[in-house]
């Protein structure tokens, strides 16, 4: 059983299935990535680099971006993730409001 | 088993019932515990809609509150309604008894002010109910079409597993009933913030697609004006510790309950009817309680409820069938859980599999199969309030 399940290929974080001791070595598809600190159970870890600012991508979609450089093989959690949703405490906008996430045009309909 | 009917209960209105339940409804809460008692005589047919509303609330809520009891008394896993009135208060008992023989099962009303006081009152109830009961045991079960069942689909109490099992076993069940013409109904407005073009680009018409959008800007709206991170509520502390960072992850692994074919046919109010084949998204906060009363309220007559953490949330009419993808809740919480879909997790089953044994599962309870929280007597019952009481 592989220690990790990736759910779509966009992805460039995974979830480990069981906990993962720092230094063991996880294979996905073509890759292999060091665990570079203990990842619990259910947890996820970095599959590449991400840089501060970027998406966090799992199920193929934006879970919210990166708080600072994230190295491959490590924890992604609430330390190093921000979302972007629901910030009343910031002075920013969802996507919802700034337009990021767009209202359908009608003529959809016709396959557009 | 892939049989297109199941045995239910035909109701006069033609909609089909998988309980045949007599519904002791307290038009305010302090007739609750009259009506608690009344339907405790007549157990377990007998089922009583407790509740803390009634009185003291202003307009919107007040119509929250008559319409989603009068949504009860015309259920169709209902057979017969008494009302419990108190006397004085705003829900008013004959509207709620209307609403049961418009759609053509008996209704009674008994008054506490009117039969001088609880004693009397209790006595004269549970003696109306024993009738009923009797009445309702002679209805037989009769071959319904699988089109008339609208499957409730809820998560709760989430953690990995729920997005990488329980939710996406659960969505081929709800995409399978709906490709039978079914239908199904996902709730949890908050729950689906950060999901929503998923959903959006399953709506063939355009304009559903703009109401789903704008009753989630409306309830992110709301949660930002108060100045606060979601983060804690949403997701909860139980959630983060499970590996879930941000409501989008949430929202992300939860909206897999609603299938990924579906048709996204419909956005409808709090326990609103629900009317179309299809999916309805219900708009419903995301506490476990109010979210399933609402959807059981539109006319779902069955619940999935998949679990990560493990909770015991039943409804006082409808089965509610717990499913969980973590096995250590599987073996630690067993006495609640119907369904253990881990396998998917560790290769010992597929997903397929694991939607295909869901499936008969539903059918199963749907035609009379007792769930862990009927066995175990979980009929916790919420509507939903936006104001504050007078």
């Amino acid at each position: 059983m592989n220690p990790v399940i990736v759910i779509s290929e966009q992805d460039n974080v995974a979830t480990a299935l069981e906990a993962l001791a720092p230094g063991r070595v996880v294979q996905h598809n073509d890759m292999t990535v060091t665990v570079r600190e203990t990842i619990p159970r259910g947890h996820k870890m970095a599959l590449v680099p991400v840089t501060a600012g970027a998406p966090v991508v799992k199920y193929g979609s934006s879970i919210g971006v990166a708080t600072c450089d994230i190295p491959a093989g490590a924890h992604v959690h609430t330390h190093n993730v921000s979302s972007e949703r629901g910030r009343g405490d910031l002075a920013v906008t969802s996507p919802l409001q700034d337009g990021r996430i767009a209202e359908p045009a009608d003529d959809r309909r016709n396959g557009a | 088993m892939s049989t297109a009917s199941f045995p239910g209960y035909r109701r006069p209105d033609g909609r089909a019932g998988v309980r045949n339940h007599l519904l002791v409804v307290p038009t305010v809460i302090c007739a609750s515990i009259v009506a608690e008692r009344v339907a405790a005589a007549v157990a377990p047919v007998g089922a009583a809609l407790p509740h803390a509303a009634g009185c003291g609330q202003l307009g919107p809520d007040m119509h929250t509150t008559h319409d989603t009891l009068a949504a009860y008394c015309s259920h169709p896993n209902v057979g017969a309604v008494l009302v419990i009135a108190l006397g004085c208060e705003q829900v008013v008992a004959q509207y709620l008894a209307e609403a049961a023989r418009k759609t053509g099962k008996p209704a009674q009303v008994v008054t506490i002010q009117g039969e001088g006081g609880t004693v009397k009152t209790e006595r004269r109830a549970i003696a109306i109910a024993r009738e009923m009961v009797a009445d309702l045991a002679r209805v037989e079960r009769e071959p319904c079409d699988l089109s008339s069942l609208i499957l409730s689909v809820k998560c709760g109490g989430s953690d990995y597993t729920s997005g990488l099992a329980s939710n996406p076993a659960l969505g081929r069940v709800a995409d399978r009933l709906v490709a039978l013409g079914g239908a199904a109904v996902l709730g949890e407005i908050a729950e689906i913030m950060g999901a929503e073009h998923v959903l959006a680009a399953r709506a063939p018409e355009p304009e559903t697609a703009r109401r789903l959008l704008r009753v989630i800007n409306r309830v992110e709206s709301e949660a930002m004006a108060l100045g606060l991170d979601i983060r804690g509520t949403q997701p909860s502390p139980g959630n983060i510790r499970g590996g879930l960072t941000t409501i989008e992850e949430k929202s992300l692994g939860a909206t897999h309950k609603g299938g990924e074919h579906a048709p996204l046919a419909d956005v409808v109010g709090y326990a609103a009817p629900i009317t179309k084949k299809g999916l309805t998204v219900m708009d419903t906060p995301g506490l476990d309680v109010e979210s399933v009363t609402g959807m059981v309220g539109g006319g779902a007559q069955v619940v999935v409820f998949t679990t990560g953490l493990g909770t015991p949330t039943g409804n006082p009419i409808a089965p509610v069938i717990k499913i969980t993808g973590n096995a250590r809740t599987a073996a630690s919480m067993a006495d609640n859980i119907d369904l253990d879909v881990s396998g998917v997790l560790d290769d010992r089953e597929t997903l397929e599999g694991a939607a295909a044994r869901l499936f008969d599962e539903v059918l199963a309870v749907c035609s009379g199969k007792e769930t862990a929280t009927e066995r175990l007597g979980f009929r916790e019952f919420a509507i939903h309030r936006r104001n504050p009481t007078i």
